[in-house]
C-alpha cells in the first residue's frame, strides 16, 4: 500500500511531440483514481510512466515515498492490468498468476498459497491446469487480475481492462474489479475511456484531453460541476447540451426566449450555455419558457430522448417514456441547473444562482498539499 | 457458387497425374532390373527388385574412390539438412532478438547489413567464396558445408517478422513480473517460437538437403558426398558403361527426395505456414 | 521496433554477433572480392594479377557467346516464370473451388516442392532418355525425332519443362493460400453482384490476387536464374559447348573449368546487379503489399 505522486510530469517524444503535459494528481494511499479522457489524451501514457514502461520526459513521480523515475518496473512495485490481458499462452492460469512471484525467488509455499488465494477471490480454482485459449474472455480477465493480486503490489495499474469484453460482461466484471479494490484495499489507477465506466469505479476522476488534466474530482463533483465545456461534453450521457446565449443584466436571451435568471452571471454578452438533457422538462404548447421544435425521439424504454431545435440550436431532452409529447413544444429548465462557460475559452463561470445546488457539494478542488 | 462441376476436377487430377506419376514411375522402375529397363523402359508396375536394388544402393561402395556408400550419402545429408536447420534457427532468433527488443547504437546498421545479404544469392559469388574456404582451410568439412550457408538472412527475417507480431504487452508485463533480457527470450519468447520454430526448421531442412551447388565446390573428397551432390557423379558413371545402371540411379533419385518429400507431406500444415507467412 | 525495449551497453552485441561474423566471413568478404578481382586479370599460372580496369566486363558483355547465352537465359526466365505460374494458379483456383478433395489435391501437388533441383533433373533426363525415355516416346509418335544432350533446342525444350515442373507447387501453394486470405464476405458480396465465375475471376479475385502473383513473379524469376542451376548441370552433364546454359551456369563454367576469375568475377558483378534491381522491386513491394492488409 502506498500514495503515488505524481508532479508536474510530462511526455515529450523525441520528435518533439508533447502527449502529457505538466501534469499533477495527488493520490491517496487506497485511492481508485480513474484517468479518462478520448483517444490520445495521454491518458495510457501517464499510466505507463507511473508502470515505468515509458521514461518520464520531466516531472516526477512518487510512489510511497520513493521517487521512481529511474526504477525498473519490475522494481516499482506495482502491477498491471493490460487491454489485451497479455497473459503468457504456453502457460497455465497457474503458472501465469505464479511467474512474477517466482522470479522474485518467493518460496514455492509461499507462491502456492497466494495463488491459491487469488484464485480463490476470483473463482478460478477450477481453471489452474488451462492455458489461457481455453478461458473465455471475463477469465482471461480475471486472470489478469489474479496475477496482479498475486503480487500484493503497493498499486494496481489497470489499462483500459474492460475494453475487449462485450457490455453485458463489462457491467459484471466492472462490479468485480470495484469490490476486490475495496477488499485489498490497493491503491488504484484506472485508464478508459469510457465514461459510464470512469463514473461507477472512480473515487476521484481525472478527465484529460490533449494532454492536460481538465478537471479533477468525485464523480459527482464532476458531473455537476463540470469546470469546461470539455468535460461538461464528455461525462454524462447523453452529451450535455452546450448552445450559445447571450446575457443582458440578469436576463439570459436563448434563441427567440428571455429567461430571467433572477441573478447576474459574473460575465455579459455572448456565453455557452449548458443544460443537461434531464434537467429539461417538456411542456405542451407554449407554457415553457423555449419554443422546442421537436426532430425526432429515441425510445430508451425507461426514457424517451427527444431531439430537436431551440431557434436554429440542437438540443435534447430526457424526459421519462409516460409523458406524451405534445403537437407543439416548449421547453423549461430550473435556473439553478443552467451551467456557464465563457464562449472563448470553455471554462466554467460559477454564478450565485446555481448556489442552490452547489452549496450542497462539497468544496471539489483537490487539497493543495 | 458453391457448384463444383466436373471440369475443375478433371485439371485437377490431369495436374495430380503430371506432378506425381514421374516421381510413381521412378519409383516403379527402380524395383526393376537393370536390364529389364533396358529392354522395355520405363514402368509402372512392381519389379520384385526393391530389396536388392535398394541394399546394393545403400551398402555398396561406389564412385571413383570406392569409398561412398549411399547409407554414408543419407548420413551427409541428414548432417547438412539438421545441421543447416539447427544453426539458422539459433543464429537468426538471437539476431532477431537483438533487433527487435533492443534500443542499441549500431541496430539500425547491422539491420541492413543483414538485410543486405537478402540482395545476393550464393551463386552469384562462388568462386570468390570458394576462395575464401581455400583460405580457411575448411574445404571437405562440414563446417565448411554448412556455416556459409548460413551467411543469408532469411531466417533472421522469419524471426524479426514473428518477433514483431508478439503482443507488447507481453513484454510489458514481462517486465513488471520481473523477468530481464534473459528470462524472457528463454520463459516467453522461446516456448511462444514453437510453431514457428518448426515451420522454419522444416523448410530450412528441406533447404539444406537440396543444397547442390555448395556441397558441389565444397566436396571433392566423396566420403563428404550428400546425396543430392553425388547425384552427378551417378550420372557419371553411368553413361559410361554397356548397361546403364537405370535401377540404381533412380534408387538413388528416390532416397533423395524421401526425407524431404516425407518431412512436407507429414508436417504440410506447418510447412506451408512457414513458407507463406515470411514471405520468403 | 517495439514501444518498449530492453536497454543493456553489451547484449544486443553478444546476441547479434554470431550472425554479423558470418556475414562478414561468408557474404560480405567473398562479395567484396567478387568486385575487386572483376578489375584484374588473373595470371593462368599463379603469378599475381594484373588491373585490367573494365575490361573484363567489355569481354564478357561483347563476346558474342555471352550474349546468346544472355538471350537463352531471358528467355529461359520468361517461359519458365510465366508458365509456373500459370498452371500453379490454374490449378490453386480450382483447388480453391472445389469442395470434396481439396486438401487432398493441395497434398499431392505440393510435394515436388521438395524435390532437390538436381534430382528433377536426373529424373528428367530418364524421361527424355534416348532409349528408355517415355517423353521421347510421345514425340515421336508426333513424329519429332527428340535428341535431348545432343540437339540443342530439344535440351532447351526439355530443361524448361523439368523447371516448371519442379517450380509449380511453389506458386500453387503461395496462390491457394492468397485465394484462401480472400474474405468470406468479399467472395458472398461478388457471388450477389456477379453471376458469372470467369468474370468475377477476372474482376474481383484476379486483383485481390494481384500482390501475391506481383511477389510471385519476382521470386520465379529469381528461381529460374539461380536455383535451375542444378536442372542444368545434371541434363548438360558438362557438355556445355552444344547446349543451352543459363548465365549462372556459365559463371561456374569459367570460374571452375576455365579458371578465369577475372571473367568470372565480371560476370557475377552482372548477375548481382541484375539481382539486386530484382530484389529492390520486390521489397519496395513488400513494402507496398503491408497496406493492403
Amino acid at each position: 500500500m502506498a500514495s503515488i505522486g505524481i508532479k508536474d510530469v510530462s511526455k515529450i517524444y523525441n520528435g518533439g511531440v508533447t502527449a502529457v503535459s505538466s501534469v499533477s494528481i495527488d493520490i491517496a494511499d487506497g485511492e481508485f483514481i480513474v484517468l479518462v479522457g478520448p483517444s490520445g489524451c495521454g491518458k495510457s501514457t501517464l499510466l505507463r510512466m507511473v508502470a515505468g514502461l515509458e521514461a518520464i520526459s520531466e516531472g516526477s513521480v512518487t510512489i510511497g515515498d520513493r521517487v521512481v523515475n529511474e526504477v525498473d518496473p519490475a522494481d516499482r512495485d506495482i502491477a498491471m492490468v493490460f487491454q489485451n490481458y497479455a497473459l503468457y499462452p504456453h502457460m497455465s492460469v497457474y503458472e501465469n498468476l505464479a511467474y512474477g512471484l517466482k522470479n522474485r525467488r518467493t518460496p514455492k509455499a509461499e507462491i502456492d498459497a497466494r495463488v491459491a488465494e487469488a484464485a480463490r477471490m476470483l473463482e478460478l480454482q477450477p481453471y489452474l491446469e488451462r492455458k489461457p485459449r481455453a478461458l473465455s474472455g471475463g477469465q482471461r480477465q480475471r486472470v489478469a487480475m489474479g496475477r496482479a493480486i498475486v503480487r500484493k503490489p503497493s498499486a494496481f495499474l489497470f489499462d483500459e481492462p474492460l475494453s475487449n469484453l462485450d457490455a453485458k460482461l463489462r457491467v459484471s466484471m466492472r462490479g468485480e474489479i470495484k469490490r476486490l479494490q475495496r477488499r485489498v484495499g490497493t491503491t488504484s489507477i484506472y485508464v478508459t475511456h469510457d465514461q459510464l465506466e470512469a463514473m461507477t469505479l472512480a473515487d476521484r476522476l481525472v478527465v484529460l484531453s490533449g494532454g492536460k488534466i481538465e478537471q479533477i474530482g468525485r464523480p459527482l463533483d464532476v458531473y455537476h460541476r463540470p469546470a469546461t465545456t470539455f468535460v461538461a461534453s464528455f461525462i454524462g450521457s447523453p452529451a450535455m447540451n452546450l448552445v450559445t446565449g447571450e446575457l443582458h443584466g440578469s436576463k439570459l436571451a436563448l434563441g427567440p426566449a428571455l429567461i430571467d435568471l433572477g441573478a447576474t452571471v459574473p460575465t455579459q454578452g455572448a456565453v455557452t450555455v449548458g443544460l443537461r438533457a434531464e434537467d429539461l422538462h417538456i411542456h405542451d404548447g407554449t407554457k415553457g419558457d423555449l419554443p422546442f421544435r421537436i426532430d425526432y425521439v429515441e425510445e430508451l424504454g425507461s426514457q424517451r430522448l427527444v431531439h430537436g431545435v431551440v431557434g436554429d440550436q440542437p438540443l435534447v431532452a430526457a424526459i421519462p417514456s409516460e409523458i406524451p409529447l405534445p403537437e407543439t413544444a416548449s421547453l423549461s429548465i430550473a435556473t439553478a441547473k443552467l451551467h456557464f462557460f465563457d464562449s472563448k475559452s470553455g471554462q466554467r463561470i460559477d454564478w450565485v444562482g446555481e448556489g442552490a445546488i452547489a452549496a450542497s457539494i462539497p468544496a471539489m478542488e483537490v487539497a493543495a498539499s | 457458387m458453391y457448384r463444383t462441376r466436373l471440369l475443375d476436377h478433371v485439371i485437377l487430377l490431369i495436374g495430380v497425374f503430371i506432378m506425381v506419376a514421374p516421381v510413381v514411375v521412378a519409383f516403379m522402375t527402380s524395383t526393376h532390373e537393370a536390364a529389364d529397363i533396358h529392354r522395355n523402359g520405363l514402368s509402372l508396375t512392381w519389379g520384385g527388385y526393391f530389396t536388392e536394388t535398394y541394399n546394393t544402393v545403400l551398402t555398396r561402395k561406389g564412385g571413383f574412390t570406392g569409398e561412398i556408400t549411399g547409407a554414408r550419402m543419407i548420413w551427409n545429408s541428414l548432417i547438412l539438412g539438421i545441421g543447416f536447420a539447427a544453426g539458422k534457427i539459433i543464429l537468426s532468433m538471437l539476431a532477431a532478438y537483438a533487433i527487435v527488443y533492443f534500443r542499441f547504437k549500431l541496430g539500425t546498421l547491422f539491420f541492413w547489413m543483414i538485410f543486405t545479404t537478402l540482395l545476393l544469392p550464393l551463386e552469384v559469388r562462388i568462386l570468390p567464396s570458394y576462395e575464401v574456404m581455400n583460405k580457411l582451410s575448411l574445404t571437405n568439412t562440414y563446417t565448411g558445408l554448412i556455416v556459409p550457408l548460413l551467411a543469408s538472412a532469411t531466417g533472421t527475417f522469419y524471426f524479426r517478422q514473428f518477433f514483431k507480431s508478439v503482443p507488447e504487452e507481453l513484454l510489458e508485463a514481462a517486465r513488471i513480473d520481473g523477468a530481464g533480457p534473459f528470462k524472457f527470450f528463454i520463459d516467453i519468447l522461446v516456448p511462444l517460437s514453437r510453431t514457428m520454430i518448426a515451420a522454419i526448421f522444416i523448410i530450412m531442412f528441406v533447404y539444406g538437403w537440396n543444397q547442390y551447388l555448395w556441397p558441389t565446390l565444397m566436396t571433392t573428397d566423396e566420403r563428404f558426398f550428400t546425396l543430392v551432390r553425388g547425384i552427378k557423379q551417378i550420372l557419371l558413371v553411368w553413361v559410361g558403361s554397356n548397361i546403364p545402371d537405370y535401377n540404381e540411379a533412380f534408387a538413388l533419385a528416390i532416397l533423395a527426395m524421401l526425407p524431404p518429400v516425407m518431412i512436407v507431406m507429414i508436417f504440410q500444415r506447418w510447412f506451408i505456414k512457414g513458407l507463406t507467412e515470411s514471405d520468403k | 521496433m517495439k514501444r518498449v525495449q530492453f536497454s543493456s551497453p553489451y547484449l544486443p552485441y553478444l546476441f547479434i554477433a554470431p550472425q554479423m561474423a558470418i556475414i562478414f566471413v561468408f557474404f560480405y568478404w567473398p562479395s567484396v572480392q567478387a568486385i575487386q578481382s572483376s578489375f584484374y586479370l588473373e595470371d593462368p599460372f599463379g603469378f599475381g594479377s594484373t588491373f585490367v580496369g573494365l575490361s573484363n566486363y567489355s569481354d564478357a558483355l561483347g563476346s558474342v557467346q555471352y550474349q546468346s547465352i544472355a538471350r537463352f537465359t531471358l528467355l529461359f526466365t520468361v517461359l519458365v516464370t510465366f508458365l509456373s505460374l500459370g498452371i500453379g494458379m490454374l490449378l490453386a483456383v480450382k483447388a480453391d473451388a472445389v469442395l470434396k478433395g481439396s486438401s487432398t489435391y493441395k497434398t499431392l501437388l505440393i510435394w515436388v516442392y521438395a524435390i532437390a533441383p538436381p534430382v528433377a533433373g536426373l529424373m528428367g533426363m530418364m524421361f527424355f532418355d534416348q532409349h528408355i525415355g517415355p517423353l521421347v516416346k510421345l514425340a515421336a509418335f508426333f513424329g519429332w525425332d527428340m535428341k535431348v544432350g545432343l540437339n540443342y533446342n530439344d535440351t532447351a525444350i526439355a530443361m524448361i519443362i523439368v523447371s516448371v515442373w519442379k517450380q509449380i507447387p511453389y506458386n500453387f501453394i503461395f496462390i491457394l493460400s492468397g485465394l484462401q486470405g480472400i474474405p468470406v464476405s468479399i467472395r458472398e458480396a461478388a457471388a450477389i453482384d456477379c453471376r458469372s465465375g470467369m468474370r468475377r475471376f477476372w474482376t474481383m479475385t484476379l486483383p485481390l490476387l494481384a500482390p501475391t502473383a506481383f511477389f510471385l513473379l519476382i521470386i520465379n524469376m529469381t528461381y529460374s536464374l539461380f536455383d535451375t542451376f542444378g536442372v542444368i548441370d545434371v541434363m548438360v552433364k558438362d557438355k556445355a559447348a552444344n547446349n543451352p546454359i543459363t548465365l549462372v551456369y556459365k559463371v561456374y563454367m569459367d570460374g571452375f573449368r576455365g579458371n578465369d576469375l577475372g571473367g568470372s568475377s565480371a560476370q557475377s558483378v552482372i548477375l548481382m546487379i541484375v539481382v539486386f534491381v530484382l530484389t529492390i522491386f520486390q521489397f519496395r513491394f513488400i513494402e507496398r503489399r503491408v497496406h493492403y492488409n
